[in-house]
């Protein structure tokens, strides 16, 4: 059988669940924060495989301003992560709970 | 030699290829989450390059090759090495194993689960609109489609860029006021 479509689309969902599962189940912030980037790329690869099989370019372009937009996320996102480790000394959410009622 | 060129026209190359690089991309997306050897964040930020590289793999597969160098170029080179840059400054000490609250788990998997379910139900309505794809993501038609479509959401990100830059610098400033 020819790979098509379902089968990219198939390592698409696993690779996104499998990002899901670390982001709900791990506690260190910066496994958090891959398993969100695997998210991003598990959408990429869903993006790809629907402009290749639909003879667009729109999803190609779609996925360069989604990678570029993950880059500025990262930065940002990292920054955030020294500061809060700089306050705490932590990196785990389980020590972050001060925005608890 | 005619064998050989017989077997890649038929795409039975691309075919095994394609097992391949899926099957790298799980594997390593699964050591990143769950690794039995080490709590290091550092083991899952490699594991992570193996991921996106093999990833870019499956790009050139689809023919889109802009992308598969973009994807490595920017995130094995760039957000790759800011992960480990910042692992390195924040000097974590190896983790030590907490406890995973049962609930939590039962929770996170079932909604991993009804995700995983409406996927799958949604992904047997689609059907491709060719068996035969003639379509090729290299870098001029991308950058033709780029700079007259999608000018303005171009310009659009590379401010968004300038935001982050800012916003990185203001962030990691030793006193905020």
């Amino acid at each position: 059988m020819q790979v098509g479509l379902h089968h990219y689309l198939t390592v698409s969902i696993l690779l996104f669940c499998l990002g899901l599962l670390g982001v709900i189940l791990r506690r260190n912030l910066l496994v958090i924060y891959m398993s969100l980037e695997l998210m991003l790329n598990a959408a990429n690869l869903a993006l790809v495989s629907f402009s290749r099989f639909n003879d667009k370019l729109d999803g190609q372009v779609l996925v360069f301003f989604i990678i570029t937009v993950a880059a500025a996320e990262v930065a940002v996102g990292l920054a955030l992560i020294v500061a809060l480790f700089r306050k705490r000394q932590s990196a785990h959410v389980e020590d972050l709970t001060s925005m608890k009622l | 030699m005619e064998s050989i060129n017989n077997l890649i026209n038929s795409g039975a190359v691309t075919d095994v290829l394609f097992y391949v690089f899926a099957a790298l991309t799980l594997l390593c997306g699964i050591l990143v989450i769950v690794n039995p050897f080490s709590r290091n964040p550092v083991t899952s930020a490699m594991f992570l390059v193996l991921t996106i590289i093999s990833m870019s793999g499956l790009f050139v597969l689809l023919h889109a090759f802009f992308l598969a160098a973009v994807q490595i170029i920017v995130y094995a080179g760039a957000v790759l090495v800011l992960f480990v840059f910042v692992i390195m400054l924040l000097d974590l000490k190896e983790e030590q194993r907490r406890k995973i609250k049962f609930f939590g788990f039962i929770m996170g998997v079932i909604a991993v689960g009804g995700i995983l379910s409406a996927f799958v139900k949604s992904m047997a309505s689609v059907t491709p609109s060719s068996d035969n794809p003639k379509l090729e993501g290299d870098t001029v038609s991308l950058g033709h489609l780029l700079f007259t479509n999608y000018t303005l959401p171009f310009e659009v990100v590379s401010v968004l860029l300038l935001v982050a830059m800012i916003g990185v610098i203001l962030l990691s400033k030793k006193k905020l006021e």
